[in-house]
């Protein structure tokens, strides 16, 4: 595949990746544990939101909407969970994030670096901004949309996005 | 119908959950209601692995700060070795500073309790042969410090000046095999001549073996050698012996006993009483100061100051009872001719210039009146000071005192080598 395209010319392009059980049960369960327990260590990595890279890649990689839909609809329970908010809240927005990208997933080369960046930072930002949306409406819960952090953030979670991915490239299995 | 929902399906499965997501939320947030179920088991699944991971992160913590804090303590140790290597410095520094005090205090001491004029010096360095005992002062020429001057310490006679530079001195130590110096001993008198060794003790030569010296019986400079004045401490008596011709007599010099660091120059010498013994032994080896010539009873010559019961003497005549005694040798007897000469011809010895015209010593002396304590100073007493008018001192509890009313008398200046 030529590294310097970014859309699918064709069908046959759109290879079917697996992921051994293990790492879609590892890996969403690091990505929880490092988003509650490693910015109490370190503060300065509070940026990071592995999950939502979780609930990107995934979906992305399977290129399939209802799996991508329902991979992000768990994980986000699953991290609604461990917050104090009520259930539901990360669900619905990692949901939307989980069906967005295996739709975009289908007309994108999914292993190019730029797609990859470019999907986490307009997923990153849509991500807050739902998020934000839920929480001002439905919990009537007033939060601060600072857009210039959330811009950084963004970026720094993209740019750790291609090592991240990268690193779960080496654990699917292709067909 | 059955395609539109194949079609869609994905899109259908997103608003089903969405809308459960939502009826969901708005259940918990209108019912104010909390979903603990959910969050015991989410929790529960996920604490033991934030457990595991705090003990590692506590373990690996531990492990990497107890090796900060090793590291720590390591350059901690340094920096209390280094400065206890400091402290250490600076305390034999403030010890030896104390140990000079006291050498000073001690020093002090004695200058004030002999009778001749001193100054202080310091010895700066010792010679380069190993056999020989000499050592530099900080005291030269330029100090008024001339070649053969007495050198003394703290305990005793410690040297004399070898020769003089302008800022420094040479001094030959009492050990040194070069020297000599006249002695006498403390009980008995006896006269001799004090040799260095070379080595820890020195010899008292040409005592001859019918007199007696003691072993810890002191000898005192005798003043007959032009240098020493009379009456300073020269040391104990380690050992005597009878030896083929003169005793074998060692003495340990008391001046070199603690060491040399700093030492006194007799710039001006004068003699003092040797100290009478006691039978109990001596705590301090120089009687204290006598007073000023101007407060001393003049002493007429062949008068010597006999000491009393109490301590102090009494100027009299050697009878002791105001009579002048019979002379008993020839040399009494000329010294009391050329007494009675000087007293007729109203001659006071000691007192003549040079080339001044001297008593007629070829007359017959006339008869001598009956001598008193109250004789005229002025037509018979030389001058305190003078040579012969060397008191005995009287003796004091437990220290060989100076009778207060015995006369110093001056030295000769040394005349160099």
């Amino acid at each position: 595949m030529d590294s310097n395209h970014l859309l699918i010319d064709s069908p046959r392009e759109r290879e079917i990746v697996r992921f051994p059980w293990w790492v879609l049960a590892v890996a969403p369960l690091l990505a929880l544990l490092f988003q509650i327990y490693v910015p109490v260590i370190f503060r300065f990595l509070s940026f990071l939101e592995l999950p939502l890279l979780l609930a990107v890649y995934f979906p992305l990689m399977w290129r399939r909407s209802i799996a991508g839909t329902l991979f992000g609809c768990m994980l986000g329970l699953f991290q609604d969970t461990l917050s104090h908010h009520p259930i539901g809240m990360f669900g619905i927005a990692k949901t939307l994030v989980g069906y967005f990208t295996a739709s975009v997933g289908m007309r994108f080369d999914v292993d190019h670096w730029l797609v990859r960046f470019s999907l986490v930072l307009f997923f990153f930002q849509f991500h807050r901004v739902f998020y934000w949306v839920l929480s001002n409406s439905v919990l009537n819960i007033p939060l601060e949309l600072d857009l210039a952090r959330m811009l950084i953030s963004g970026l720094l979670n993209a740019v750790v996005s291609i090592f991240l991915f990268n690193i779960l490239d080496r654990t699917r299995e292709s067909s | 119908m059955e395609s539109l929902f194949t079609r869609y399906r994905g899109l259908l499965v997103l608003v089903i959950v969405l809308a459960v997501q939502l009826v969901m939320l708005g259940v918990q947030v209108r019912n104010q209601s909390e979903v603990r179920l959910i969050r015991v088991w989410a929790v529960s699944a996920v604490t033991p692995f934030a457990t595991i991971l705090e003990g590692i992160r506590t373990g690996v913590g531990g492990t990497v700060a107890s090796y900060v804090d090793l590291r720590g303590a390591r350059q901690e140790n340094d920096a209390l070795r280094k400065q206890l290597v400091d402290l250490r410095r600076q305390t034999e520094f403030l010890r030896g500073e104390l140990d000079t005090a006291k050498r000073a205090d001690a020093l002090l001491e004695f200058k004030q309790r002999i009778l001749s004029s001193t100054i202080a010096a310091r010895i700066i360095g010792a010679n380069a042969a190993p056999s020989s005992r000499v050592v530099f002062i900080d005291r030269g020429s330029s100090d008024g410090v001339v070649s053969g001057m007495a050198v003394l310490s703290a305990h005793g006679v410690a040297g004399r000046v070898l020769d003089v530079y302008p800022g420094t001195s040479q001094v030959m130590l009492i050990t040194d095999p070069s020297f000599a110096m006249g002695v006498i001993s403390q009980k008995g008198r006896v006269v001799g001549t004090l040799k260095g060794l070379g080595q820890r003790l020195a010899m008292v030569d040409f005592v001859e073996n019918h007199l007696t010296v003691e072993a810890g019986e002191w000898f005192y400079s005798s003043g007959d050698d032009r240098v020493f004045p009379r009456g300073l401490p020269v040391g104990p008596v380690t050992e005597a012996k009878q030896g083929g011709g003169f005793q074998d007599i060692y003495v340990e010099p008391a001046g070199l006993t603690e060491g040399l660091d700093e030492v006194l120059i007799v710039m001006e010498a004068r003699h003092q009483s040797v100290p009478v013994p006691e039978t109990a032994a001596p705590s301090l080896l120089v009687p204290p100061r006598e007073p000023d010539p101007a407060e001393r009873p003049e002493l007429s010559m062949g008068e010597t100051a006999v000491p009393s019961s109490d301590g102090e003497a009494s100027s009299a005549t050697e009878s002791g009872t105001g009579a002048r005694r019979a002379p008993a040798t020839d040399a009494d007897r000329l010294v009391e001719r050329y007494r009675r000469i000087g007293e007729q011809q109203g001659h006071t010895f000691g007192t003549g210039a040079p080339g001044s015209t001297p008593p007629d010593f070829n007359r017959t002396p006339q008869a001598v009146r009956p001598r008193t304590e109250g004789a005229e100073p002025g037509s018979t007493s030389p001058p305190p000071n003078a040579p012969g008018a060397q008191s005995a001192p009287a003796p004091q509890s437990g220290t060989p005192a100076n009778p207060e009313n015995t006369g110093g008398s001056p030295a000769p200046r040394p005349e160099g080598r």
